[in-house]
């Protein structure tokens, strides 16, 4: 019964379909990222090859339980014992050059994937509980910039990626582009990523970091050099001044209550920097970590009860009156 | 025999037939009752308690596995919450590796070895009553923890700063490695017990190339648990001291290392995966004979296997962290090593379908489940071979690929071998025969559902669904795959339940087994079954590989040992001749004091360091009672 109404309550919350993206844009087999593309080719062949030996034991297998025998049970013999012996020789005499063959073809293929672009679009990528903090770097500091759980990149360049964990290990993983490396604190790991095709394309958490490790996605969208580049100038401005009643309302509210001591919204007294900085918030596609499809509603229903949507996540909740509410989500959503 | 004969002292060469049992009996014996079970050190009904305690552990284990897999079938289910599930998860893979599946193969080996070596008790039997109860607190420990909403959420594994002072607030994360340092104690106790018996107390004539593989296996295991076991003390040590006085050793702040403590965790995390491995491949080694009616092929190429794998486990623990950016060469280097390990592994396959081949096999449950063992095992090793390439590893790693790898190997490659072996062992256990016909049903119910439940996961690993995380999110295309392996994972929990039920049914009512009811060639056949409290009447002396197929007849026997009191022959190490009469413990209390004293400061050390000091006098105490020489005949050795 509690079950069957928490699911309502349940799809209630998700009527936002965030499904507005193929279904398998999160795969290490549907794939648009130039390492990720030659990985699966090496899983493709890997897999073959076993599959094949699989097949070869099974084979065996049958062989050696079902081969029609001739006669009473007899003690081994020697003739027979030496053809053994030659077969299981032979098997491992394989088995080794299989194994040596994939090693060499690892050895190479980690050697391709290390080999860097020549390019200076570097992201710093920071893992936090549980929420990724993405910063743009570049050799000019004032035009860089930060935002939170989305990182757009130009297709066709190779892009560098500073992986650093803040709190605990997370390991970034956006499989259709690259496989995963682990945000390690005190260590500074690195990777490089890079789309073949404009997209959307989903990475998640791969490291247990603890109460929500389900819910710490991110999204990458590989676009055109343009697109990208409008999107960096309008990334690397101030938040706009509100312009509607409400959400201008919704400023007032966001900069005197306690939401200001954890997040930036640059253009604003807002600096805090625990949580996301929300600067753009509007303009990201989802909220929480991929965990909605950021609208209206959902701010405000992630804002309401944060700890029921995604229990145990640092954000508190902030009690705020209803009109507080639809006044702040408003103004979140007009940060665009 | 180098000690001189007293006037007082009764021999068996002087007494005979039903007069010599009733000594070894009344010498022998477990008093009835509670003190006799409290005070027993007799290696059978400890090994027996041992088997039984693993077995509950993993049926609550299983349990578990079930929870998460209900709490999986839908995306964003709300059965279980974030913190719950996190402790389900948590408590599954540290129940069943520390809890189940290196204590349940120590179980058997505890009462299999001395009885395949053909002596009379385990060497150092109060250790190894010892060790049961220390067992026995770690896993109460943990799962009474768990009951009380206290279980540890941080993962088998317990990576920092996760499991740090700064992350895991509350006692969760000290009693994960509490329980760690239980059954360290209880492994190690019985690994040292291992080495000595296998080493000393072999049956006169049984030299090193005439110990049978589950033995020999055995060995090599207690050596990897003798020297694996150091690195998770050191790591679960040195993570306690951190969150209880304030140490760095995995502080990065305070120049301490997050890494260090995944190379100290792995240390010991990979060579305990051939801990329980290479004790089911010692056991299908040593079933494959009277179920192929032949020797096994290649006794020195198996033996030289087990070796082989166990030198090289020491060697791979890297691979658990091909994605925290090692440095590239290394890296290969223990792709390498990991690659290497599938030629020790594809040798004993292909000796035993050699085997096989040239055998006439007796399709009896056992070899079923060591055909199931084939068919799931060589999947778990090939994928194993998969993630051992670092590239593809980087895909895969901390994937529901590697969650179904792993199954494979542990449930595939050790648990099919040892419900095998259970089937096998049974008549020896309890004198009754398992039904073949449940036993069967068992074994198509498991291995269907299974590879039903487990093969799924492959491809959710490829399709992007990581480890550990308790819910999905509807828009990803896992769900159909996800309600697949939890339907399927019915059908796997119906086997096991047949398996138990056949298990009960037969305890009480099964038919009567013969003493060697599969015409097995190893001595622990060569006695009755149930076996007697002092297993052999007269210690077998040994001449061949397969000594009950060699000497159909009647067993040489080696006389001259004291029957007034507990007295088993010493061999020597390379040869196994005798050489000394040696005295064997008599039942005692203080074992159980003294674990009880130890878990109480253990668990008392989780909340003050001061427990170590004050907890420590009362385990002194016990230990000086355990070895205060009490008069006994025993002592005089």
């Amino acid at each position: 019964m509690i079950r069957a109404l928490s699911k309502i309550c349940l799809s209630a919350m998700l009527a936002v379909p965030l499904a507005a993206c193929g279904s398998n844009w999160q795969s290490a087999l549907d794939v648009h990222g130039t390492s990720a593309i030659s990985l699966k080719h090496l899983i493709l062949l890997i897999v073959a090859v076993c599959s094949v030996v699989w097949m070869l034991v099974m084979v065996a297998l049958i062989w050696a339980l079902w081969h029609r025998r001739e006669g009473l049970s007899t003690p081994p013999q020697p003739g027979r014992e030496r053809r053994m012996t030659i077969a299981v020789i032979g098997a491992v005499i394989v088995t080794a050059v299989i194994i040596g063959t994939f090693t060499i073809m690892s050895f190479f293929a980690t050697r391709s994937l290390s080999v860097a672009g020549q390019d200076e679009l570097t992201i710093r990528v920071r893992g936090l509980q549980w929420w990724w903090g993405i910063e743009y770097l570049g050799p000019d500091p004032s035009r860089r910039f930060e935002t939170a759980n989305e990182i757009h990149i130009p297709v066709g360049r190779s892009v560098h990626l500073k992986l650093e964990g803040l709190d605990v290990i997370h390991s970034f993983w956006v499989p259709s582009l690259a496989g995963k490396q682990d945000l390690i604190p005190g260590r500074s790991n690195e990777l490089t990523i890079r789309a073949e095709q404009p997209g959307v394309y989903r990475g998640q958490c791969a490291e247990y970091c603890g109460m929500q490790h389900a819910h710490m996605a991110l999204l990458v969208i590989a676009e055109s050099q343009d697109d990208f580049d409008k999107w960096a100038n309008a990334e690397r401005n101030a938040a706009a001044q509100p312009v509607e009643e409400e959400a201008a309302a919704g400023m007032q509210t966001f900069l005197t209550k306690p939401c200001a001591a954890c997040h930036t919204i640059r253009g604003t007294i807002a600096a805090g920097t625990t949580g996301p900085d929300l600067t753009h918030v509007g303009s990201r596609r989802t909220i929480a970590a991929g965990l909605f499809e950021t609208t209206r509603g959902s701010l405000a229903a992630w804002i309401a009860d944060p700890q029921t949507i995604k229990p145990g996540n640092n954000m508190p909740m902030v009690p705020l009156a209803p009109e507080e509410l639809r006044d702040v989500s408003a103004y979140l959503a007009s940060l665009k | 025999m180098n000690m001189p004969a007293k006037a007082s002292d009764t021999r068996d060469i002087d007494i005979q037939g039903s007069c010599l049992t009733e000594a070894l009996t009344e010498t022998w014996k477990t008093p009835p009752g509670i003190w006799g079970a409290l005070t027993t050190v007799d290696h059978k009904i400890i090994g027996r308690r041992y088997i039984f305690t693993a077995f509950v552990f993993l049926v609550l284990g299983g349990v578990l596995a079930v929870l998460m897999r209900i709490q999986l079938a839908q995306p964003e289910a709300r059965l279980l919450g974030p913190d719950r599930y996190n402790q389900i998860f948590t408590m599954h893979g540290a129940n069943m590796m520390f809890l189940f599946a290196v204590p349940v193969m120590e179980a058997v080996a505890v009462y299999l070895v001395p009885l395949m070596v053909g002596t009379r008790n385990i060497a150092f039997p109060r250790l190894n009553a010892f060790s049961y109860w220390i067992y026995l607190a770690g896993g109460a420990l943990l799962w009474i923890a768990f009951a009380l909403d206290m279980g540890p959420d941080v993962g088998w594994f317990a990576y920092v700063p996760l499991s740090g002072p700064q992350y895991a607030a509350g006692k969760r994360a000290d009693i994960w490695a509490q329980m760690i340092t239980f059954t360290e104690v209880s492994a190690l106790a019985v690994a040292v017990e291992m080495v000595v018996t296998v080493f000393k107390q072999r049956a006169p004539g049984m030299t090193l190339d005439r110990i049978p593989v589950f033995v020999w296996a055995m060995l090599v295991t207690s050596f990897l648990i003798i020297m694996a076991m150091p690195a998770i003390m050191v790591a679960s040590t040195s993570l306690i001291l951190d969150r209880l006085v304030g140490t760095h050793f995995f502080n990065p702040a305070e120049g301490g290392d997050v890494l260090l403590w995944q190379h100290l965790f792995w240390f010991f995390g990979h060579p305990e995966v051939y801990i329980i491995f290479l004790p089911a491949a010692g056991m299908v080694s040593t079933m494959i004979e009277p179920f192929a009616r032949r020797p096994a092929f290649g006794y020195l190429g198996l033996v030289m296997a087990l070796i082989a794998t166990g030198i090289l486990a020491f060697g791979l623990w890297v691979h658990h962290m091909f994605v925290a950016g090692l440095p590239r060469l290394g890296e290969s280097f223990f792709t390498a090593s990991s690659m290497a390990i599938a030629i020790p592994a594809g040798i004993q396959i292909f000796c035993w379908l050699a085997t096989l081949w040239d055998g006439r096999p007796v399709f009896k449950t056992p070899l079923l489940f060591i055909i199931g063992f084939f068919v799931t095992f060589v999947i778990g090793g090939l994928t194993g071979v998969m993630v051992a390439s670092v590239p593809f590893d980087t895909q895969v790693h901390d994937t529901y690929f590697v969650v179904a790898h792993f199954h494979y190997v542990l449930v595939g490659g050790a648990v099919f071998p040892l419900l095998g072996a259970i089937h096998y062992w049974f008549p020896k256990l309890t004198g009754r025969m398992m039904s073949e016909t449940l036993g069967q049903w068992s074994f198509w119910l498991i291995i269907t559902g299974f590879n039903a439940t487990f093969f799924p996961m492959h491809i959710l690993g490829l399709e992007g669904m990581p480890r550990r995380i308790y819910t999905y999110q509807p828009d990803l295309p896992w769900h159909a795959l996800n309600v697949f392996a939890s339907l399927s994972s019915i059908v796997l929990t119906a086997g096991f339940l047949v398996f138990f039920i056949n298990v009960i049914r037969s305890a009480w009512a099964g038919d009567v087994a013969s003493d060697n009811p599969w015409d097995a060639a190893t001595l622990e056949w060569a006695t009755s079954s149930p076996p007697p409290s002092f297993n052999f009447a007269m210690i077998p002396v040994v001449n061949s590989l397969h000594p009950l197929w060699d000497c159909r007849d009647a067993l040489a026997v080696a006389k001259g040992l004291r029957t007034d009191r507990r007295e088993l022959v010493v061999t020597s190490l390379n040869t196994a001749e005798p050489q000394a009469r040696e005295a064997s413990p008599r039942n005692s209390i203080w074992p159980l004091l003294t674990a009880i004293a130890t878990s109480i400061m253990l668990i008392w050390s989780i909340f003050t360091p001061w427990a170590v000091v004050w907890g420590s006098i009362p385990i002194a105490i016990a230990l000086i009672g355990w070895f205060w020489p009490k008069g006994t005949p025993e002592d005089e050795a």
